[in-house]
């Protein structure tokens, strides 16, 4: 999610500056005389190959992206935060659920990768769509720029203040409000935790569509703020199609009620759609119905090795894991499959990986032979993220490419930086989706300015998106051009 | 030198277990099925053994419905040699089926007999004991670390007792019943699954082992622990000590 007022009031994204944000935005798009250098090159290699609209498009941007980015400030229009709007908050809410306690601000204000930072000074709770509505209203009358939260899980500095936003967070808003057992609509808050509804509807024999690493914590208002896509998007689809109904509210502080729970519903413009993956900038999400699947009896996970890929770094990162093939191969593959009779599907699973195994596609692989197993499976991919921030710095790019060029990039960037740094790359090998990791010991100009652009501009080359499933954020909120064509933008 | 592994299909660790609304016992329909976790272990430490050139071959047995097969099955794929499945369709208590591998280990002959500590559904923890004491063998419960000597002689076992371990050093064929820090299990890897197919696994009945089957314990019921009461947010100090001193009468 990320701020709503930026994109309402300030084409510019004129800000005055926090200092600790400035001097990082100027790290973050700094670019050392070599990159121009190779874009140079880079550029006529496009042109000869693929003289197209789409290459001129990217181009353009791409010269001019390095200079806009500097000039985030702080936009003067904003007015700043007085104690007679905190007395206001605390009437509305209550002494209790507006926030200044500076240890609280302190974690609000930091995103989960620490790599972003604001300097808040108030955080709201509120606790129904009527309290986010008066908020808003106040905040618009007053001009006082807001941020949505949620878990503050997101990977890309859309869940935290950039400068001194006000932290609207839908923790408190965490109740399911209905489950109806025969369609498997399930309608709740924003602030529900993604593992908490999970755990609901496994009681009644249904799952979530959607399941990803930060499930312990991130909402499900957040979850379709950005769009998430997951792990289980090649088996249900992604949000846009099991999203049946939202309610939101916007900057001014009026309710849209999207809240339908019907699967078809053609009377005129599908407006949810617009606020699946806005990521706070068309306004706050505060109720979701969303269409969960019944749960299959029969889950079977293999964990295959193929040659050529990296160490398995990950393993050395997280405590109590360990490497369930005994070879260290270059790749390694997660297959989970689901359905109904257990046996079949093993023997179906089994088949397959037997005989990728003879033709010599798979080198090595283990196949769960029980929950526990699967779960440790699991947490090796889920923990990849984690294992990463305890190596160090990593910059993180989540990409969607053709599937056959997903791995290129990460075979390119590494001839690109020698050994300065790491680069690994994993996600969704079903839809595309690239987690480019760029692990180092630190973060430096030097290191950034070989990635970025460079990175957009491969991504862009190859009609990929520089954003799959993370969102934009403040880290990518400029780049969108590499992706979306300027008509599209405007 | 042969060893034996006793290895039971229980209802899936990470599964939540119901309770059948008659209260004769756990629902078994439509739940993920999988290996013992402490026959797991037994079956490592023997597959540890015989990778030390310390015995020759595994023997897997499983006792129960067709399905046992798979848990079988998951004993070759980690590496056990053969399999033994001695087909009934009813559940037994843990004397029953000490008789049932007491004649499994007559026809076999092993060196050693491996079980887990106990079952993760009955949480019996009797069978290890009534097999060694059938066979007339030594016994050695609860392992935490076992060492055979060059000559097969005898095992030198770790047992994890209250505060402490225990060392015992039995003359072989004995009994070792496995505790959860032993070892680790193995995965089932693809080539060995592969393997695993062609390895056999024999049918055995309980009339070809001469059990007679009777048993003298009843299960009456079996009832799920009572639900815990969900907690209350208190919201100041005053509240909570009026709480303790008037309701829960503590202070």
């Amino acid at each position: 999610m990320m701020m709503m007022h930026r994109w309402r009031r300030s084409g510019d994204f004129i800000r005055s500056a926090c200092k600790s944000l400035s001097s990082f935005r100027q790290k973050h798009n700094s670019m050392s005389p070599s990159v121009t250098g190779f874009m140079n090159r880079y550029e006529s290699k496009v042109n000869t190959f693929e003289p197209n609209a789409w290459s001129h498009q990217y181009r353009s941007f791409g010269s001019s992206s390095s200079s806009s980015a500097l000039k985030v400030k702080r936009n003067p229009l904003f007015s700043s935060l007085e104690s007679k709007d905190v007395s206001f908050f605390k009437e509305i809410l209550g002494e209790r659920n507006v926030v200044e306690d500076e240890e609280r601000l302190e974690i609000a204000n930091t995103d989960w990768m620490k790599k972003y930072k604001g300097c808040s000074k108030l955080m709201l709770l509120p606790k129904n769509t009527e309290e986010v509505s008066q908020i808003l209203k106040y905040c618009d009358s007053r001009s006082l720029a807001v941020v949505p939260q949620g878990g503050n899980t997101g990977l890309v500095g859309g869940s935290v203040p950039v400068f001194d936003e006000v932290i609207i967070n839908v923790g408190l808003m965490n109740k399911v409000l209905s489950f109806d057992e025969v369609s498997g609509v399930l309608v709740c808050e924003a602030g529900c935790i993604l593992e908490n509804l999970a755990t609901f509807l496994d009681t009644k024999g249904f799952v979530m569509p959607l399941d990803l690493g930060a499930k312990g914590s991130c909402h499900i208002g957040g979850n379709v703020s950005t769009n998430a896509g997951g792990l289980r998007l090649i088996r249900y689809g992604s949000l846009h199609g099991t999203v049946l109904g939202l309610e939101a509210v916007k900057a001014n502080g009026n309710v849209l009620d999207m809240l339908g729970t019907l699967r078809k519903d053609n009377t005129g413009y599908d407006l949810k759609h617009l606020f699946i993956g806005s990521e706070g900038s068309l306004g706050i999400v505060t109720k979701v119905s969303i269409l969960t699947q019944p749960k299959l009896s029969s889950v079977n996970l293999a964990f295959i090795a193929c040659k050529d890929f990296l160490s398995c770094q990950v393993l050395n990162h997280l405590d109590g894991v360990r490497n369930p093939v005994s070879s260290s191969e270059n790749f390694y593959i997660l297959i989970e499959t689901t359905g109904s009779g257990e046996t079949y599907d093993r023997e179906k699973l089994e088949a397959f990986l037997l005989k990728s195994l003879e033709q010599g596609l798979v080198s090595d692989g283990v196949i769960a032979q029980d929950i526990n197993q699967a779960s440790s499976f699991w947490r090796i991919r889920e923990g990849i993220t984690e294992a990463l921030q305890k190596a160090g710095a990593c910059y993180k790019y989540d990409l969607s490419l053709p599937v056959e060029e997903i791995y290129n990039i990460v075979n390119d960037l590494r001839g690109r930086l020698g050994n300065l740094a790491n680069v690994m790359g994993y996600g969704h090998l079903g839809d595309g989706n690239l987690h480019l990791n760029i692990s180092a010991a630190e973060y430096n100009d030097k290191l950034l300015g070989l990635i970025e652009p460079y990175v957009y501009e491969w991504t862009s080359k190859h009609r990929g998106s520089i954003s799959a499933e993370h969102g934009l954020g403040v880290m990518k909120a400029n780049e969108i051009l590499y992706s979306k064509s300027p008509e599209t933008v405007s | 030198m042969k060893i034996l592994v006793a290895v039971k299909r229980v209802v899936d660790y990470a599964v939540k277990i119901r309770v059948k609304p008659d209260k004769t016992g756990v629902d078994t329909q439509n739940v993920k099925m999988s290996m013992n976790p402490f026959c797991e272990i037994a079956l490592e430490e023997s597959l540890r053994i015989k990778e030390a050139g310390l015995a020759k071959e595994v023997v897997a047995v499983s006792i129960g419905p067709s399905q046992c097969v798979d848990t079988l099955r998951t004993g070759l794929a980690m590496g056990a040699d053969r399999g033994i499945h001695v087909q009934s369709d009813s559940s037994f208590l843990p004397l029953t089926i000490a008789k049932i591998l007491k004649s499994v280990a007559d026809v076999e002959n092993p060196g050693l007999v491996f079980l887990g500590k106990q079952a993760i559904d009955d949480d019996c923890n009797q069978t290890g004991q009534m097999v060694a004491a059938l066979l007339g063998w030594p016994q050695a419960t609860f392992a935490s670390k076992v060492v055979l000597d060059k000559d097969k002689k005898f095992a030198t076992v770790d047992r994890e007792v209250d505060g402490g371990l225990e060392t015992l050093c039995v003359d072989l064929p004995a009994v070792i019943t496995t505790d959860l820090r032993l070892n680790q299990p193995r995965y089932a890897t693809l080539p060995n699954i592969m393997k695993a197919k062609s390895k056999p696994i024999k049918k055995m009945t309980l009339e070809d082992l001469k059990v007679e089957v009777k048993s003298d314990i009843e299960i009456v019921e079996v009832t799920e622990p009572p639900k815990r009461k969900s907690g209350v947010i208190v919201s100041s100090v005053d509240e909570l000590i009026d709480k303790l001193k008037n309701e829960a009468h503590v202070i």
